[in-house]
């Protein structure tokens, strides 16, 4: 509890905190109201009209590495589920299959059952952590070059650009009134846009489904409705969000750059504009001297390439993808007026801080995080190859019954039951032996196989069978297991190759 | 309202909320933001004509489309019938010797069987067919009735003194209630029974036990109390019991007579789901 104010200094208190000032007096007498007219020019709306963005097709080192990275991507992309692998007769032969109806997954070489989808857990994890790394290392280079709306609004642009021109044209013929010549560059525009959609979300269910028959099912109108529905969702989504939302999706719905400011440090490499060079700015006039001013001529080409529309010389902010394309424009003006390269370049916070004192820091690349971003690769890695390296072709799981836990037969013996399941991860039929060692007198019997003696269990190709198996042994030979639990192995033999897979289990009787 | 704060570093006015120093700005929310607001909410419109959505006072609004998942559930229901039915219709044809070679049959009669016992028979025999005294143990290899195929087949289809005119029965007389022995022969031969299966017993109580027991009971359990199928009498000599193998246990079943219960599952399961029961519970390791 607050102690007690006094009535008149509780009132004062009140009123402060009430108004955010004490109340004044406009004459002696009458009281200055604290009100302002609903409409006045500093009520600001509450909603913001998009600028459109006209960016301006720049030339230069990033934007060569933006063109190989956007036909790398988009080629892997669109061509990855044409890539034939072969499997033998009995499985898919596409590299990259993500098989629902038989659950599987085929990359290449590997095949995930769903029991070992930790590869694909490890996988993600990888993905995470060179994420952080490259963050760390060189800032927002996923958001800059590879993120997926980044490439496809890389190439929504250049689209845009082949119908309609670079940023002058476009914004002319944006403020022209509707004519013919209007009419058919944006329907071409958008035609265009809408072909890429629809091939991105024919790629993409590619993925799913055997890429030439699905194909062949598309041009005959007779495949799954699903693969529509899909080809829709995505085309739908890449004609929206890369060809009309584009930077809206980087400032308003992505999540990643708000967690992405938090991975860099002083240490990182970011785009940024050397403040200590370019300023003071302004225009520069032929044969004027370059002393006591900055290098920036204020020709805005760093905006105007800009594809999120803002100005580097702002300083770091959330809108900025850091695509380097500003540092090409920049580059290239620097070239015509006779300026050293790198007003606007990739640089440090920490250096950025001492240079214009005229002094560089040196770049520190082995900083704790990366180390411990480097380090945490290097071991999921390990783990991943281990497992990987471990992988076995037949692997064979023992689940033993506990309801109920032994039965008890009519000459005293004690029968235990077991389903054994068998998986057979070789491409081609498997046949096996089952039986079981260190249990002396024992009887097995599998359900289906009663009247044979050792029956010969086939297994499919890239499959697996549960048997239901008995053990029955004598009790006198159960008497010194005191506890009432006998160890054991089952021993599955492979008749393909006769390599032998053991499992250990155990055997319970009751105890003594 | 007092004057918006403007912000000194990006000139953006704040909202005035404060947290540790940090001020937050009032920036505008992107119009189409607000399109997105005005289509969702034609959208919910038009959800609630053509979808089922308000409630009534008896029923609900049905919406134009027809759409209920009651439907969806039948349908769904339907399709799993229709796609269980290749290998339904075979099991109809089929013996059960026959479902039981064939792996296919085999391996979804399992799975039936084991739904179907789940749903039908755990309550008595227990989850895993483990029984409880009064409810026989599946697992093992004791069968009252006979442990074949068709004799598992048969009791699920009559059941046993369950009404059903076919129905497995039979009576052990009630020993003592109804005064066909005095006690210290119940006794007597309590302690012959016991040592039938090697239990413990007074040597010269089982020797007199023995002649009462051959008096009395070897007409339906055999001289030598192995028991007979045919009339589904228990073998007393396995050491396993149906109903407790204690001194007293055996006293009152000889005493009060024994008479377990089971519905006859003819006309409540189909006869495919009766198969594979008879299948499964074959399979459990007992069967003979």
């Amino acid at each position: 509890m607050r102690a007690r104010t006094e009535p008149d200094e509780f009132m004062a208190v009140t009123a402060t905190q009430h108004t955010g000032r004490t109340a004044s007096e406009a004459a002696p007498g009458v009281e200055q109201l604290d009100v302002a007219a609903v409409n006045a020019p500093e009520t600001r709306s509450l909603y913001a009209a998009r600028e459109k963005v006209y960016a301006k097709r720049a030339y230069g080192t990033y934007r060569t590495i933006k063109w190989i990275v956007m036909a790398v991507t988009l080629g892997i992309y669109y061509l990855l589920p044409w890539l034939r692998w072969d499997r033998g007769p009995y499985l898919a032969d596409q590299a990259v299959l993500i098989d629902f109806p038989n659950r599987r997954f085929f990359f290449f070489f590997l095949e995930i059952w769903p029991q070992e989808f930790y590869f694909v857990t490890g996988l993600l994890i990888l993905a995470a952590l060179a994420l952080f790394l490259v963050t760390a290392l060189a800032g927002r280079v996923w958001c800059g070059y590879t993120c997926p709306q980044t490439v496809w609004t890389d190439l929504m642009i250049a689209v845009e650009r082949f119908w309609q021109g670079d940023r002058n044209a476009r914004m002319r013929l944006d403020k022209a009134p509707w004519s013919f010549n209007k009419v058919w560059r944006k329907t071409a525009t958008h035609v265009t846009w809408l072909a890429i959609s629809v091939a991105t979300g024919g790629a993409f269910v590619f993925y799913f489904r055997d890429a030439p028959t699905l194909m062949g099912e598309f041009l005959s109108f007779d495949a799954p409705a699903i693969a529509y529905i899909f080809v829709g969702i995505f085309a739908a989504t890449t004609y929206l969000l890369g060809g009309i939302a584009r930077e809206q999706v980087c400032i308003y719905m992505c999540p990643w750059p708000r967690i992405q400011g938090a991975m860099f440090d002083h240490y990182s490499l970011l785009v940024s504009y050397r403040t200590w060079r370019g300023e003071p700015r302004g225009a520069h006039k032929k044969g004027e001297s370059w002393d006591g001013r900055g290098d920036c001529i204020d020709c805005k080409q760093c905006v105007a390439v800009c594809p999120t529309g803002i100005d580097i010389r702002d300083g770091a902010q959330l809108e900025c993808i850091q695509c380097a394309l500003c540092i090409d424009a920049c580059n290239s003006i620097m070239d015509r007026i006779g300026r050293p390269r790198g007003l606007i370049d990739y640089d440090t916070i920490d250096n950025l801080e001492v240079a214009s004192e005229g002094k560089t820091s040196t770049l520190k690349l082995l900083r704790p995080r990366v180390l411990l971003y480097v380090g945490l690769i290097l071991l999921v890695s390990l783990i991943m190859l281990v497992a990987l390296l471990n992988r076995t072709v037949l692997e064979v799981n023992i689940l033993r019954d506990r309801n109920p836990l032994f039965v008890e037969l009519s000459d005293g013996s004690i029968r235990n039951g077991y389903t054994v399941k068998i998986l057979n991860k070789l491409h081609k039929p498997g046949r096996f032996h089952v039986g079981i060692e260190g249990m002396k007198d024992a009887t097995v019997k599998i359900v289906g196989f009663e009247k044979e003696k050792n029956p010969v269990i086939s297994v499919l190709p890239d499959d697996l069978r549960a048997l239901r198996v008995f053990v029955t042994v004598p009790r006198k030979n159960l008497e010194t297991a005191k506890s009432g639990v006998t160890d054991f192995e089952f021993t599955v033999t492979d008749l393909n190759n006769d390599s032998t897979v053991r499992n250990d289990t155990t055997f319970r009787s009751p105890g003594r | 309202m007092a004057k918006p704060e403007i912000d000194s570093v990006t000139g953006v006015e704040t909202t005035g909320h404060e947290w540790d120093g940090i001020k937050e700005l009032n920036k505008p929310l992107p119009k189409w933001w607000l399109w997105v607001l005005y289509a969702s909410i034609i959208w919910s419109v038009a959800y609630w004509i053509a979808m089922p959505s308000w409630p009534l006072i008896a029923d609900y609004t049905r919406g134009v489309l027809g759409y209920s998942q009651r439907t969806v559930v039948a349908k769904s229901l339907e399709d799993a019938r229709a796609a269980q039915s290749r290998f339904l219709d075979r099991i109809a044809a089929a013996d059960l010797a026959g479902i039981k070679a064939d792996p296919e049959l085999l391996q979804f009669s399992l799975a039936g069987g084991a739904a179907a016992f789940g749903d039908n028979c755990a309550p008595c025999h227990g989850r895993g067919a483990q029984g409880a005294i009064g409810y026989p143990n599946l697992n093992d290899d004791v069968w009252l009735w006979g442990g074949t195929l068709d004799d598992i087949h048969k009791t699920l289809n009559v059941g046993i003194r369950s009404g059903h005119p076919d129905t497995r029965d039979n009576a052990m007389p009630a020993f003592g209630r109804d005064q066909i022995l005095e006690p210290a022969q119940i006794s007597d031969v309590t302690d012959y029974v016991l040592s039938l299966s090697g239990g413990e017993a007074n040597a010269e109580a089982a020797a007199r036990g023995k002649e009462i027991f051959a008096e009395q009971c070897a007409a339906c359990h055999g001289e030598d109390g192995k028991g007979n199928i045919e009339l589904g009498s228990p073998n007393l000599t396995d050491g396993l019991w149906l109903y407790g193998g204690s001194r007293n246990e055996i006293a009152d079943s000889i005493r009060n007579s024994r008479a377990g219960v089971m519905p006859a599952w003819e006309g409540r399961l189909s006869p495919e789901t009766i198969k594979q029961l008879a299948v499964f519970v074959h399979s459990l390791g007992g069967g003979q």
